[in-house]
């Protein structure tokens, strides 16, 4: 494969921004582009936007939102994805620098599409559809209405989903046929611009019988400082012996309210591989659900969380086994400093038919310093009895062994303590087993422990 | 494992299934309202404090919904307009074993009490529906200045110790089953131990229900002064009736400086009892609480002893054994609140569902900020004996600062198919094969346990694998 730049398909989206930026809350369904929209999808934002002001917003009581800050959900102040002018989208389009090495590349600022590139040859010749959702909608709607918002949000965040659906137009729909195996990682940015702004990052990936593909997909806020609200949804779909490995790196402002809704639905002898890095954001809740719906898969879920200053990071995980012979392996791990809190909800549910189920779950929390909070809730509802099942949850510190020989090797203290957060947190991302996104998120923990913001 | 051993291993609740008519001298009536309260206050004589008190618990109690938004769902099928609260034959105490009227006599017989109060009980209060009926603290514990009565008693004769804790570790507004205790309480045991006395046997109480359709709402306050030790134990049973049965009882333990409270559960109800109890403790300087939870019986069972670790270097220790066999739900577990520096809390949780049973663990750990050198242990073992066995473990643990650590670790397996053959192909019959895999299971923490108990335990574990044969 070639160092990129050979551009097959590049397209630089100019088109004009119509609409009006108004209150997020009282917006109604989203409008999609009149070239590019499809009737179906028009009809199933409105049923989204119904379910939205349906539903009430979470309370305190609700066994979902323990431990959550539920002050901190309001909508009122965030308007719908404000428009960006011309020289702002250079600015983002310069700004999205990812992996070295990429089959393709979307960009997305305020739900825009700025650009999508293509550069493996791969992509076209083995049938493989990469496209903006609302041009898929379009143009692949049998695939597309099968798979889109198909499995419903149930730790909790009911209403954000619905809220997404009913805004859903940015974001890359990747269909891999059978067989095919998709090289190097698709990657997408999706880029908040403005104080206030809103934005809905989908990302659907189906991937046929004994496919292969790597998705990577990279929140960030253009501006460190500025509020916005972020509302995503990724799902991923496997079939027979299908491999995806899907990666969520999120460096949204610190002033934004994030939220991460996925579902993973596996089919027989498939294995799913999916990593979040949470890096930014005030208050980000993530929430994951595996559906180990054929016999024999598996699902590896992971998680990296960097907190500090008074980020608080939210994430609920739910392990379902729906067939026998499945496997399921959550590794979440969370670094605490400051006033931060985290708080891990998971959950592993083995249905009655589910035997030879082999399902684990492990989180571990790492505070660094006497105001950080880790609230953890790690849940076990089996009811086949021929299973392993096991689930971990520790709390502790940097041990002063540890620091002192660091120390004794003439580190300061400070970085002595990040060499020992990063050695904690590699484990897990070196678990995805791909150098390059693990060398890019790796630089994206330690560019946090500067404290410089990056300036991509 | 996938045959079916429902049939095979189903635990014996035959002991305590036997009931006498009743022939209640005073009766409450069906129902709660402020005449249910006027009335039992009035039967016990009881002061005016006491009756504001039962008024205020009840307004709570009608206020709080049920806590159905986590807890099961079963909690709806409690009726409490068909609950009797209470039920007595007469107010005091008998202190003879001989003044006990004959049936109660009978029942209590059959139990077993006086023998094992021969035994090795130091004193024995049995609690007949809402009254006790027999009470009596070996003279030498007496001597020791060691009291042992019931709430009312307590209450009226020692005011100056028990009002000052009464109602305090566990408030009434803690939970909608707190407040109904706290409102129509009767029976139960206050215990107070002098400073620096060690209580060398342990104190013992059983707790029977013998009328349909009674509620029992025993109030247990155990106040261990500075340097004292005590053992308590209790055991539940009550007679298979056709309609549900309430047991909430609120258990508060005070361990002063230095003190020691361990206090063991055996509850064997039958399985329409909806048993639903509130147990905490607070553990000052250097003292150390121990629950040993048992849960065999019961429909559904709810109950997570607490202990909030108040005094520096205070330990606080969960032993917790469920059973869950059809149409039972054993929902157990336990909560640690550390509040002081160098507590430390261990929390061991030990389930065997069988055939259609569940069993729930859920837990709380909270170690807020600014403490220093907190630890705390958690570790859940399920073992789910059929294929339609059910078991969940819901742990809550909130770690805040650099000083402490806390661990959390559960596991859910099976019987090992493996090492039934093994046992078989040396001549064991599967049940028995079955019986030594579960107790292998439980072993480790039945071992902690009092001796007497320990050996109940096996037995009735053996008792289910008996004639389970074919």
């Amino acid at each position: 494969m070639p160092m990129s730049p050979a551009v097959l398909d590049l397209e630089e989206m100019q088109h004009t921004q119509a609409e009006d930026s108004g209150p997020l809350v009282t917006s109604g369904p989203a409008n999609g582009e009149s070239e590019h929209d499809s009737a179906w999808l028009r009809e199933t934002r409105a049923a989204g936007w119904e379910t939205f002001t349906a539903l009430p917003m979470p309370v305190r009581t609700d066994e979902n939102w323990r431990f959550a800050s539920i002050k901190a959900l309001s909508l009122a102040a965030f308007s719908r994805p404000l428009p960006l002018t011309e020289a702002q989208r250079n600015e983002l389009r310069a700004r999205s620098q990812g992996l070295d090495r990429v089959a393709g590349r979307m960009i997305f600022g305020n739900d825009q599409l700025l650009s999508r590139e293509v550069f493996s040859e791969d992509l076209r010749q083995k049938g493989v559809i990469w496209l903006p959702l609302e041009q898929a909608a379009v143009e692949h709607p049998e695939i597309f209405k099968k798979h889109f918002m198909r499995e419903e949000a149930i730790l909790g965040g009911q209403k954000f989903a619905a809220l997404h659906q009913s805004q859903a137009r940015a974001g890359a729909f990747l269909y891999v046929p059978r067989g095919v195996e998709v090289e190097l990682p698709l990657e997408t940015f999706h880029w908040l611009h403005g104080a206030n702004s809103s934005c809905f990052p989908h990302t659907l990936v189906v991937a046929e019988e004994m496919s292969k593909v790597t998705v990577i997909d990279h929140f960030a806020s253009a501006d460190s400082e500025a509020p916005g609200f972020a509302c995503g949804v990724n799902d991923l779909w496997l079939g027979t012996g299908a491999h995806v490995t899907y990666v969520c790196a999120q460096d949204w402002s610190r002033h934004t309210l994030a939220f991460q809704i996925n579902s993973t639905v596996a089919g027989r002898d498939a294995s799913a591989k999916m990593l979040t890095l949470n890096l930014g954001g005030g208050h980000a809740r993530g929430e994951s659900i595996s559906h180990l719906r054929g016999a024999g898969s598996r699902s590896d879920m992971l998680a990296v969380s960097i907190a500090d200053g008074e980020q608080e990071f939210d994430q609920r995980t739910f392990q379902i086994h729906e067939a026998p012979h499945t496997s399921s392996d959550l590794l979440y791990k969370n670094s605490l400093d400051d006033k931060a809190r985290t708080i891990f909800s998971g959950l592993i549910r083995v249905d009655r038919k589910a035997h030879q189920t082999d399902a684990y779950q492990k989180v571990r929390n790492l505070l660094l310093s006497d105001e950080a909070e880790a609230n953890s809730a790690p849940g076990l509802e089996i009811e086949a009895n021929d299973v392993r099942c096991t689930h971990g949850a520790t709390s502790g510190q940097i041990e002063g062994e540890e620091l002192f020989y660091l120390q004794s090797r003439g580190i300061n203290r400070a970085d002595a303590q990040r060499l020992i957060v990063l050695g904690f947190v590699q484990e897990v991302i070196d678990r995805i087993g791909n150098d390059q996104i693990a060398a890019c998120l790796g630089e994206r923990v330690q560019a946090k422990f500067e404290g410089s913001r990056r300036s991509r | 494992m996938t045959t079916d051993t429902a049939t095979e291993i189903g635990i014996d609740r035959n002991v305590g299934d036997f009931s006498y008519p009743e022939s209640h001298a005073y009766d409450a009536g069906y129902g709660l309202t402020p005449a249910t309260i006027d009335y039992i206050s009035k039967v016990k004589d009881e002061a005016e404090w006491i009756r504001e008190f039962r008024h205020r618990a009840l307004d709570v109690f009608n206020s709080k919904p049920m806590p159905t938004h986590w807890a099961s769902k079963d909690l709806n099928s409690i009726v409490f307009e068909n609950i009797r609260y209470y039920l007595a034959n007469g107010q005091r105490a008998t202190r003879s074993w001989d003044e006990v009227p004959d049936d109660v006599k009978r029942t209590f017989e059959r139990l077993g009490i006086p023998e094992q109060e021969r035994k090795f009980l130091a004193g024995v209060e049995a609690q007949f529906d809402s009254e006790a009926v027999y009470s009596n603290i070996k003279k030498a514990v007496g001597d020791q200045g060691v009291i042992f009565c019931g709430p009312a008693d307590g209450l009226r004769d020692h005011p100056e110790i028990f009002r000052k804790w009464f109602g305090k570790v566990i408030p009434t507004g803690d939970n909608k089953f707190s407040a109904l205790n706290s409102a129509v309480f009767s029976g139960g045991s206050f215990i107070y131990v002098p400073p620096g006395v060690k209580v060398k046997h342990p104190l013992q109480a059983y707790f029977r229900i013998n009328a349909e359709n009674f509620g029992q709402f025993e109030r247990t306050l155990i106040i261990a002064d500075e340097g004292a030790e005590v053992m308590y134990m209790e055991g539940c049973t009550a007679p298979k009736f056709e309609t549900a049965t309430l047991h909430s009882a609120v258990v508060e333990l005070v361990a002063l400086k230095g003190a020691k409270i361990q206090y063991v559960t055996v509850q064997n109800w039958s399985a329409n009892v909806f048993n639903l109890v509130t147990k905490r403790a607070i553990a000052h300087e250097e003292a150390e609480v121990k629950w040993i939870d048992c849960n065999i019986g019961s429909r559904l069972t709810m109950k997570y002893p607490g202990v909030v670790l108040k005094g520096r270097k205070s330990r606080g220790e969960v032993l917790s054994i469920a059973l869950a066999n059809d149409g039972q739900h054993q929902d157990t577990g336990a909560k640690m609140i550390h509040a002081a520096d160098e507590t430390s809390s261990n929390i061991i949780s030990k389930s065997i569902s069988i055939g259609k049973g569940r069993s729930t663990y859920r837990g709380l750990v909270h170690i807020p900020k600014h403490l220093k050198g907190c630890r705390n242990n958690t570790e859940c073992d399920a073992l789910l004996i059929n294929s339609n066995s059910r078991t969940d473990t819901y742990p809550a643990i909130t770690v805040r600062g650099t000083g402490n650590s806390s661990q959390h670790e559960a596991s859910v397996s099976q019987v090992s198919a493996e090492q039934i053959f093994y046992m078989q192909q040396r001549g064991l019959t599967k049940a028995q094969a079955m019986s030594l895999s579960v107790n292998g299971f439980v072993n480790d923490l039945v071992r902690q346990f009092p001796m007497e108990y320990s050996v109940e335990l096996k037995r009735l574990i053996d008792l289910e694998m008996e004639g389970s044969v074919g």
